[in-house]
């Protein structure tokens, strides 16, 4: 590992991967294969598994961004939801769809700063913080929802001028509606800020070695309060996605688990957000390939077991093709001064 | 007129929970000197620096730096009034590489981008200017904590620290690079950079301090010179009573083969085979010394006797038993005890109580349980009767053994690993950043073990250690033993030169 990781950074770079580069390689054959005998489905399918990511790679971020700061954040279900609820609100009351976004991801840094005080400063258990959002928030929402609530339009696809006219990537990456774009700048924001920035370096040293950073000055305290923050309002993004872009509507507990999945998501990803998002990107794509193959109506197999592709293709990948991942040295752990 | 002091603190006061860590100190440092500061175990050497970093506040006193008064409430004012640490426990991120640790908290950027190249031009520059040499893109993790030790002396220069602050530097070292670190504190020094030596090794006291200051239970006792001054003063001095710095034994008188050790090979974690057809035995009565440079597979031999590590090949044969690999226990109740290189990895749960912890391989059986139910009453028993034995420094039995200083925390894992019925003790690195009364008391211990029938086998890296202790010695080189002879038969030199890879047939006694 040691010439590997100095000598060719490439090299290493490939080794750590390569499940990950056969199984693209792979995936990109099948497409094409699949967009050679039946372009429009393909197409739609591609689409659809973009925009389904689309969530699970905000929740991802969020959980990224927290965990490198070493804060474990089980609470991304809980910070969606509730942000969908309150986006979905404002949209309700205002017809403004900007500013019910703004609400949304308010809601969602806000929920990010309850479990700053009580993972940071109150040094409560961090699974415990995380659920008490989740409660928190399913009881919110179901207390304060009632049906028959309706809105004005959601979000609409801006096709990118001629870049929506090169086929499949055209459809697929530039004629989305802005949510989507967003968690797709997104992805590589974070990954600039967390690998080339003074602000990343911080982070990951406060989640790796939180007594090193405080020996140099680093204010351990307020780099957690910040990063997870910024997870909260990523994730209230995702929450809003729901609401505001996918469906229009709020239904109880729309999440759906979509949280937890963005977790498994990140652990896939090995913490990083171009991993991640790879992991996004196959979730969605079996996720759509699973409503494909229920509404194609062309198999025999029961919808429940349909159902179960995207999560049993989850645990395969998760336990076999990922390799070993390592977690931030300090990660769910409280700091304690003197 | 008054003289300008580089660094000066007066009056400080630490109270922790139960102890006064820190009473009233006063402490001086001039302008390019090496003030050693030196105490028993527990004394409050890193206390008292770590208030004058920033990381503890005071509940009283006053520092200033060339005469002028500063408040330093965290790390920040510190670096800022140009103090740099290197402490007892390297402050490095693992994962990070070399350049990463050293720019963090003082990062060189282009707008937002972090410039690693130009920060590695620096690092590199500082190197070659000091005589530090490190690889600015090595991952941490990946080197020998000689080579981590000054990424951390260049992590303070990057910062253009003034005063240095080293705590127990050479603890950990290797004799050469001990003479290595010599050289660039002289260095150093001669570029104005004033240093405090925090070390339990007298000799490099005498030979590099300009000025020593002792402190004993929290109170400074005094301040003299190496001039004025001797081993012998100096440890009578900090442990308040005269220390037997020679250890006294009489012949020893071997019984029976405790352990045989037959055609070991052992791999490490990469896969490489660091422990080479190993053959040795022990019997009762006598001590067997490993005397090796760290990283000679000395450590992956240890763990594969105490059934931490599985070998490739070989037999470990204990009172004629052949012994399961991978089976700690079983090791311990076949009477090994063990007294791990890393206390805080391997010898200690951190966060259970010291009383707990004394009772760490016996909990199980009674007195300390009864069927699945623990008898709380004897374990506090055993640990009060332990801790006034091994004269441990704790407020209380119940206390974490992480607020321990480190030799407390020694001394209770020697204590635990005693205190049991055994045939075989294995000590790797006993006295390790322990303070000159301790090590007297462990040397002594290990001896009465010896004389009492126990078979022993001392890995050290002390050649002092392994002269005095050991009856017969073994020199592990690369994997292999390169030697084995008796203890009175080999100088200290060439005990050092085979240490270095020299082949006996270049070392005239010994043919
Ligand atoms: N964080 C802490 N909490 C509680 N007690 C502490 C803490 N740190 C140190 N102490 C106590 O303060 C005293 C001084 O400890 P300190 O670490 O300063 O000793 P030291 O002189 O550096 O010893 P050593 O040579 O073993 O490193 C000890 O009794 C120790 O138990
Ligand atoms: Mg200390």
């Amino acid at each position: 590992m040691y010439d590997l990781r100095t000598a060719a950074p490439w090299k290493y770079f490939f080794r750590r991967w390569k499940g990950v580069f056969i199984g693209g390689i792979i995936i990109f054959l099948v497409i094409i294969f699949s967009y050679i005998k039946n372009s429009a489905v393909t197409e739609a399918v591609l689409a659809s598994a973009v925009r389904q990511s689309t969530p699970l790679i905000l929740g991802a971020l969020c959980g990224l961004l927290g965990e490198r700061a070493a804060v474990i954040n089980i609470g991304i279900e809980g910070q969606m939801l509730l942000a969908a609820f309150v986006g979905f609100l404002f949209n309700v009351w205002t017809g403004n769809l900007f500013l019910a976004v703004l609400a949304g991801v308010g809601m969602g840094a806000l929920l990010g700063l309850l479990l700053a005080f009580m993972s940071v400063t109150l040094k409560i258990d961090q699974i415990i913080g995380g659920t008490v959002i989740n409660i928190i928030a399913i009881g919110l929402t179901g207390y304060f929802y009632k049906v028959g609530m309706t809105t004005k339009g959601k979000l609409q696809p801006i096709p990118l001028g001629p870049l929506a006219k090169i086929p499949i990537i055209g459809t697929v990456l530039f004629n989305n509606p802005p949510i989507t774009y967003a968690a797709i700048v997104l992805v590589f924001l974070v990954h600039y800020i967390l690998f080339h920035t003074r602000w990343g370096l911080r982070t990951r040293a406060v989640g790796e070695h939180p007594r090193a950073a405080d020996t140099l000055g680093i204010n351990v305290y307020f780099m957690r309060y910040m990063n997870v923050i910024a997870g909260g309002a990523i994730a209230g993004l995702g929450g809003v996605f729901l609401t505001l872009e996918a469906v229009g509507s709020f239904e109880r507990v729309m999440t759906n688990g979509r949280g937890f999945v963005a977790l498994a998501v990140m652990i896939f990803g090995k913490w990083t957000p171009l991993g991640s998002w790879g992991a996004a990107l196959l979730f969605g794509l079996t996720s759509a390939i699973q409503t494909q193959l229920q509404f194609g109506g062309k198999v025999n197999i029961p919808h429940q077991f349909i159902g179960m592709l995207p999560y049993l293709l989850t645990i395969v990948v998760l336990a076999g093709l990922g390799g070993r991942a390592r977690p931030p040295a300090a990660d769910g752990i409280p700091y304690e001064k003197e | 007129m008054n003289e300008t002091f580089a660094l000066e603190v007066k009056n400080i006061t630490k109270r922790f929970p139960g102890v006064l860590a820190n009473d009233r100190v006063d402490f001086n440092l001039r302008k390019g000197e090496i003030h050693a500061l030196l105490g028993e175990n527990g004394a409050g050497k890193s206390t008292l620096m770590n208030v004058i970093y920033g990381l503890y506040t005071p509940d009283d006193g006053e520092i200033f730096i060339n005469n002028q008064k500063v408040e330093i409430h965290n790390p920040h004012d510190a670096i800022h009034a140009g103090i740099g640490m290197v402490h007892q426990h390297f402050m490095l991120v693992p994962v990070f590489t070399v350049v990463e640790n050293i720019i963090l908290g003082s990062e060189i950027t282009k707008r937002t981008y972090l410039d690693l190249n130009t920060a590695s031009k620096k690092v590199k520059q500082l190197s070659h200017d000091y005589g530090l040499v490190v690889d600015p893109d090595a991952v941490v993790e990946d080197l020998p904590v000689g080579i981590q030790q000054r990424v951390e002396i260049v992590k303070a220069l990057f910062r253009d620290a003034k005063i240095l602050v080293l705590d127990e530097p050479t603890a950990v070292l290797t004799p050469q690079e001990v003479e290595d670190l010599f050289v660039v504190m002289r260095n150093l020094t001669e570029r104005g950079v004033s240093i405090v030596f925090i070390t339990h090794k007298l000799k490099e006291v005498l030979e590099i301090a300009d000025r020593i200051t002792v402190m004993r239970r929290g109170k400074v006792v005094g301040t003299t010179t190496p001039s004025e001054t001797s081993e012998a003063k100096l440890a009578e001095m900090m442990v308040g009573r005269e220390v037997l710095l020679q250890v006294e034994k009489a012949p020893a008188i071997p019984g029976d083969v405790v352990i045989k050790v037959s055609d070991l090979v052992i791999k490490d974690e990469r896969d490489l085979v660091v422990v080479k057809d190993v053959s040795f035995d022990i019997r009762a009565g006598e001590i067997l010394g490993v005397a090796g440079v760290q990283g000679n597979g000395q450590t992956e031999l240890v763990e594969t006797l105490t059934g931490l590590r599985q070998a490739e090949s070989g037999t470990i044969t204990i009172n004629g038993t052949i012994m399961p690999f991978q089976n700690p226990r079983v090791m311990i109740e076949a009477g090994i005890a063990h007294i791990p290189e890393d206390r805080m990895k391997h010898g200690l749960v951190l966060p259970y109580s010291v009383a707990d912890n004394l009772v760490l391989c016996t909990y199980y059986r009674p007195p300390f349980a009864r069927g699945i139910e623990r008898n709380i009453r004897s374990v506090y028993d055993n640990s009060e009767r332990l801790i006034e034995q091994f004269d441990i420094r704790t407020p209380s039995p119940l206390v974490s053994a992480g607020t321990l200083s480190g030799g407390n925390q020694q001394k209770v894992i020697v204590a635990r690993e005693l205190s049991r019925e055994n045939h075989l003790l294995i000590a790797n690195q006993p006295t390790r950043g322990l303070d000159v009364g301790s090590i007297e008391y462990i040397h002594k211990r290990l001896i009465e073990m010896r004389d009492s029938g126990i078979a022993v086998l001392l890995v050290s890296a002390e050649l002092d250690e392994i002269k005095s202790l050991a009856d017969r010695i073994i020199v592990m080189y690369q994997g292999n033993i390169v030697a084995t002879v008796d203890a009175d038969k080999i100088s200290r030199s060439e005990l050092g030169l085979l240490m270095a890879g020299s082949q006996v047939a270049n070392i005239p006694s010994l043919n």
